[in-house]
């Protein structure tokens, strides 16, 4: 079953990459959120293509069956996770930066008729 | 090819532990220290694995990962000390370093080739324990027939430590009172999620208890799983509703009787004329004597695991800190 | 070549020993004492499963059409080793939060200053 390998190669591989972009972006983006944005994005995104990608290479065994009960685990939890971190920041007083949105209010109030 | 991939594995794992531990040592922020605490105990985790140690690795995962960094981090909220931590050099400190790694190093010249089948460690105990696991036990797990029946009394022995250790901080610590918060925090992604989780965790933590027999597993690896749900409902929901659910009280009965039932086990033989922690007794067939004496003696060490784990837990969120 | 990888975990091991021994001794603070304490006992647990390490082994479990199985015995000693060190860590961590209690501060300089301990006669005056 060709195509089913190079599927699996094919999930593998942007597994791979999801997870490469995740790590870069954990190091090089500016702000916590920003950076838990990035991180989110392997263990919600990379982590499950990886297994699908063995759970394609490995056919129907009773592994794969607990690699899917593993893959509908980790697409609950990991959003979760990464939702408990951001309230906590938020809860822990580490707001966005809003500058921008500031700029933009006090723009709006300046033009508002008198 | 699966062979040098494996040996590739095994070096990144151990050069990126040494730049965790390396990383650990420069901080001064103490929450960072831990959490690269945390993460060096999963990539030993993740070592173990490559190693062909199944129930090291998940002991290791469930116990050193996650265990012990929820207990780290109550110690930090408990002692409030999170950052600008001194830095000390020591010169003194990094010479005995240096000439005791040295002297070590020097010692390993007589170590055998990593993976070497002929080294003295494979000669006589263990293909010994492999064929009379099999002839005698008859069960798959070699690691679970050595832990529980060939080694009982190492075991028992731990089963004891561990307990000790939860009177230790009872004595320490005492479990204190938690009252109920007035305005819960509502967190109702958390709670609506947690909620099902919760019971996968139970039942995988019973599974692997039972399972310990067929695959990796076993009472420790069991006895945290099941204390960690817990802890997550503690975390999420609070901590005066989980002292509801398992009251305070009842965790060193518990504790003790665990502990109980493994020494119970190993009396019952001495009845039956055979020496203390002999399964054989347990039953008019040997097989199914030693089915029997691992599984008691399991739910023994489970039990005993589950209850000191919680009632750590609950002797460190039920200390009032009064700054 | 072939020697240095064959004897690339033992000195990894030792290092990361040695690591957790100088963070045992040139900390000040009790944490971070006890994470290098911690390191040390991690790095001893991968020395030994190395030892129980065969070359194209399994894991030590009893399956149809294998034929060698890693080492069991440095396993079931790690998992004794294992637990006993998590047991250990939290009573030191317990006694860490008494001793914050107690002074005021978990540096270790600051109670050694609390106690008025006097480092030529080695007595608390």
């Amino acid at each position: 079953m060709i195509i089913i390998s190079l599927l699996s190669d094919f999930c593998l591989l942007i597994g791979g990459i999801f997870t490469l972009t995740g790590a870069v972006g954990l190091l090089r983006l500016p702000n916590f959120y920003t950076r838990l944005h990035a991180a989110s994005v392997t263990e919600s995104l990379a982590a499950p293509l990886l297994i699908i990608g063995i759970i394609l290479d490995t056919g129907f065994t009773l592994d794969s069956a607990k690699l899917i009960i593993i893959i509908i685990i980790m697409v609950v939890s990991s959003p979760t996770i990464t939702h408990a971190l951001c309230r906590a920041a938020a809860h822990g007083g580490y707001a966005p930066d809003m500058q921008k949105k500031k700029q933009r209010q006090a723009d709006n109030r300046a033009k508002e008729p008198k | 090819m699966i062979e040098n991939l494996h040996l590739l594995i095994n070096v990144f794992l151990l050069a990126f532990l040494v730049l965790i531990v390396f990383a650990a040592i420069n901080t001064n922020n103490l929450f960072v220290a831990t959490m690269l605490f945390g993460i060096f105990s999963f990539v030993t985790a993740l070592l173990f694995l490559d190693l062909d140690a199944v129930d090291v690795a998940f002991t290791e995962a469930a116990v050193g990962a996650g265990f012990t960094t929820v207990l780290m981090l109550s110690a930090l909220r408990l002692t409030g000390a999170f950052e600008n931590v001194k830095h000390r050099q020591s010169v003194l400190g990094l010479f005995i370093v240096v000439l005791t790694g040295a002297a070590l190093i020097y010692g390993t010249a007589d170590f055998p080739r990593m993976g070497d089948p002929n080294s003295a460690v494979h000669l006589n105990l263990a293909p010994e324990f492999i064929q009379l696991t099999q002839e005698k036990i008859d069960i798959p797990n070699v690691v679970t027939a050595v832990l529980a029946s060939f080694r009982g009394y190492d075991t028992f022995g731990e089963t004891v430590v561990v307990f000790s250790a939860g009177v230790a901080v009872l004595l320490l610590l005492g479990m204190g009172q938690v009252e109920p918060k007035k305005e819960p925090e509502q967190n109702v992604v958390l709670r609506i999620v947690v909620k099902p989780i919760i019971a996968l965790i139970l039942i995988f933590g019973l599974y692997v208890q039972f399972h310990g027999d067929f695959g990796a597993g076993g009472g420790f690896q069991a006895g945290v799983i099941f204390a960690s749900a817990f802890i997550l409902y503690s975390l999420v929901f609070g901590e005066s509703y989980t002292r509801k659910v398992i009251p305070a009280a009842i965790l060193p009965r518990l504790a003790a009787l665990g502990v109980l039932i493994y020494g119970v086990t190993g009396l019952a033989s001495l009845l039956f004329d055979k020496p203390f922690l002999d399964y054989n007794a347990l039953s008019s067939n040997p097989v199914s004597g030693q089915h029997t004496g691992i599984l008691l003696v399991e739910a023994g060490v489970g039990l005993a695991v589950f209850a000191t784990v919680l009632l750590i837990f609950y002797s460190f969120s039920g200390v009032n800190h009064n700054e | 070549m072939n020697e240095l990888l064959g004897h690339f975990n033992y000195w990894i091991v030792i290092f990361l020993m040695m690591m957790g021994l100088y963070m045992v001794i040139a900390s000040s603070n009790l944490i971070k004492k006890l994470i290098g304490l911690g390191v040390f006992q991690s790095s001893v647990f991968i020395l030994y499963i190395t030892f129980g390490k065969i070359k194209d082994g399994s894991p030590p479990i009893i399956t149809q059409n294998v034929e060698i199985y890693s080492n069991p015995l440095p396993h079931v000693l790690i998992l004794t080793a294992i637990v006993v060190g998590v047991a250990t860590t939290s009573v030191g961590l317990a006694l860490i939060v008494r001793i914050q209690e107690a002074y005021g501060s978990t540096d270790e300089d600051d109670i050694y200053d609390k106690d008025d301990f006097d480092i030529k006669s080695r007595s608390i005056t």
